[in-house]
């Protein structure tokens, strides 16, 4: 039972990263329809920000600025290269992000090194841990998923609440539309970019201590994140959570049965399974992708 | 296919003949190894272009293909199989070319099956698992097939990585030349490598020609019909689930046989052939050819797999390839080519991308 448990809470906390990656493909996705394959170096560049800030200043502030700075850094990439090629087919560009995360990481690897790096734990220390129900739990494993819940709540208000977030969802649901009532679309895009970039920023900053943080950290949690966000349904920010969770869970799991080396590929091998069953996601619908579709 | 068709695949032969030429009497014979290297990783992303620019299907799962094909023919003509050395049942696979003994490093005798049996079992799985995954993942449309293949490449490379059968980390080591008749032996000694240029770009023309033709007949207009919309080509009667699936068999048939040949090749593969990021780089090079552009494609590939297996790039080659990969796509999304094509075709009607004359003649 408590090492279920341990699997379980273990499973959460890779999976509530995912389930932010995945946030991150959505909101870009909903605006442009362009899948980010950079979205795994904003959560490198994030913790890597915040380790070497971390140096000069205390650690609250240093992921403050690491999370403004690489939000910023997400907003300047889509007006340097994605505002100017709207002629482009989307799998132009989505090539071009590839070519970007291509770019980042090895940015990354000669401006730090290929050293693993971490921040401290927020509380206590690696060897710190709070038992629940026999499972030894670390207090890090708390911050990461209370801050999860934080950006997806925070997340969910502003885009139902706010006139920027409807503004965004607007432009989502019919770019076409949304310009004719005056929202300033391709503001909105850089928006999604800088949201983006700015909450894979701190979830990169919240699993550190844990799972600490190198120059090509970024391209598995961005195939995982993609995994998550294609299991939950594209454009479907909620449901992108489950989707991260369940491939966390998952992964944590296969562990019991299977070699530790197998790990990804039963992951991998359920979310095929599962897109087999339901080629648009769990959430998504078939009429929905149609319509969008339609309207690129 | 016109005659005029052809003109240009004998130039480029010529092109080649010169290639070799010049470089064997400038004494740098060192530079075929790399052009050898990159002609089969040119089939590797001329069969993906296939996939992608005429059926526009993606396809980030083509480097597991390339890796069945190697590590098939690797680990069958290198692992002894011991039940075979004396029975009866040997002899007579062995005398029919199927299997092969040869001393290993200590003097014993290794019985492995012998490189063509192997090509053609690795052809065939590759083609088996290429039917299996694509039935269902071509049902998939846009980001969700991407996500698919990408899966199933990840499931092959972890497969390739945990299995000790397969070398695990190292991969497998000590695979033996090939000797595939008339002269032509496949193997990295000096001595071979410019029957090796000839034969492996020869492979090339050979895709090179197959595809065209393809392209131009009644399967290509097919696939470029699924590309347009495919509910309107199911509502002209294309079957358009066949030919998905018939164009992404051949493009995984055609990446296994290229990493048979280089894995016999360069002795030897690694589990980073299966990787993503692979599979990712043989994407980004159809779109930087421009997509549907079966020259630009063999061009941009030859290109940059040539500077980077070169090392021209040094400690700096994954930036360079991302670099040239945006600059390429951002400023000629065509490809490169595009514009050469159509100077070439300068005066001549019909624009890349209409129908031509030639392809109602099949």
């Amino acid at each position: 039972m408590s090492q279920i448990l341990q699997y379980v809470f273990s499973g959460l906390t890779t999976g509530s990263i995912y389930a932010v990656v995945a946030i991150g493909f959505n909101l870009i996705y909903s605006t442009t329809g362009i899948i980010n394959f950079a979205q795994g170096e904003f959560v490198m560049l994030g913790g890597m920000t915040a380790v070497s800030l971390s140096l000069f200043m205390p650690l609250p502030i240093s992921i403050m600025i690491a999370v403004l700075v690489v939000a910023v850094c997400g907003g300047v990439l889509e007006i340097v290269f994605f505002r100017r090629l709207r002629s482009h087919s989307v799998l132009h560009m989505i090539i071009i992000t590839i070519g970007l995360s291509i770019v980042i990481r090895e940015a990354a690897l000669h401006i730090w090194d290929e050293k693993v790096r971490s921040l401290p734990y927020f509380t206590g220390n690696e060897c710190s841990s709070v038992k629940l129900l026999g499972a030894a739990i670390s207090p890090q494993v708390f911050w990461v998923l209370g801050a999860v819940a934080v950006v997806v709540a925070a997340l969910h208000c502003f885009l139902r609440y706010t006139l920027w977030g409807k503004a965004m969802r607007a432009c989502s649901s019919n770019p076409i539309a949304a310009a004719l009532a005056g929202i300033n679309t391709s503001n909105m895009r850089t928006l999604s970019f800088a949201v983006s970039a700015g909450i894979g920023a701190l979830a990169g900053c919240m699993i550190s201590p844990i799972s600490m943080s190198r120059y090509d950290m970024g391209t598995g949690l961005a195939i995982k994140g993609f995994a998550a966000a294609i299991l939950g349904g594209l454009g479907n920010p909620m449901a992108a959570v489950f989707g991260g969770l369940a491939v966390g869970l998952a992964e944590a799991f296969s562990v019991i049965r299977l070699p530790a080396a197998y790990k990804d590929a039963t992951a991998f091998a359920i979310l095929l399974l599962a897109l087999f069953v339901r080629p648009h996601g769990l959430f998504g619908s078939r009429a929905a992708d149609e319509a969008r579709e339609i309207a690129e | 296919m016109t005659r005029r068709a052809l003109i240009p695949v004998a130039v480029l032969a010529a092109i080649l003949a010169g290639i070799q030429l010049a470089v064997s009497a400038a004494g740098r014979d060192y530079y075929l190894t790399q052009l050898i290297m990159s002609a089969y990783y040119a089939i590797v992303v001329m069969g993906l272009c296939l996939v992608m620019g005429y059926a526009g299907q993606i396809s980030l799962g083509h480097a597991a293909f390339f890796a069945i094909g190697g590590y098939t023919s690797a680990a069958l003509t290198t692992r002894n199989i011991p039940a075979a050395h004396d029975a009866a049942w040997s002899g007579v696979l062995r005398s029919a070319g199927l299997l092969w003994a040869r001393p290993d490093l200590y003097g014993e005798t290794l019985v492995t099956v012998s490189p063509w049996a192997a090509f053609v079992l690795a052809i065939a799985l590759a083609v088996l698992v290429a039917l299996l995954i694509g039935w269902p993942a071509l049902r998939l449309k846009g980001h969700y097939l991407a996500m698919g293949t990408l899966g199933f490449g990840l499931i092959v490379y972890r497969i390739v990585l945990g299995t000790e059968f397969l070398g695990a980390a190292d991969g497998i080591t000590g695979v033996p030349p090939w000797e595939i008749g008339l002269g032509i032996v496949i193997s990295e000694r000096k001595a071979f490598r410019v029957v090796n240029y000839y034969f492996a770009w020869g492979l090339v023309l050979l895709v090179l020609l197959l595809l065209l033709n393809l392209v131009h007949s009644r399967v290509g207009r097919a696939l470029r019909s699924i590309h347009g919309g495919e509910q309107a080509a199911n509502a002209m009667g294309v079957n358009t689930a066949g030919y998905k699936l018939k164009a992404f068999v051949l493009s995984a048939a055609l990446a296994a046989a290229a990493g048979c040949f280089l894995t016999h090749y360069n002795r030897g593969i690694g589990p980073s052939e299966a990787g993503a990021l692979k599979s990712v780089r043989y994407v980004a090079l159809v779109a930087a050819g421009g997509m549907a552009n079966l020259w630009g494609v063999l061009f941009i590939s030859t290109l940059l797999n040539f500077l980077s297996l070169r090392g021209f790039f040094g400690t700096f080659d994954h930036a360079a390839f991302g670099i040239i990969l945006i600059a390429i796509i951002s400023l000629t999304p065509e490809g490169p080519l595009a514009p050469v094509g159509r100077w070439l075709r300068r005066g001549r009607g019909p624009q890349p991308g209409t129908v031509r004359d030639d392809d109602t003649q099949g």
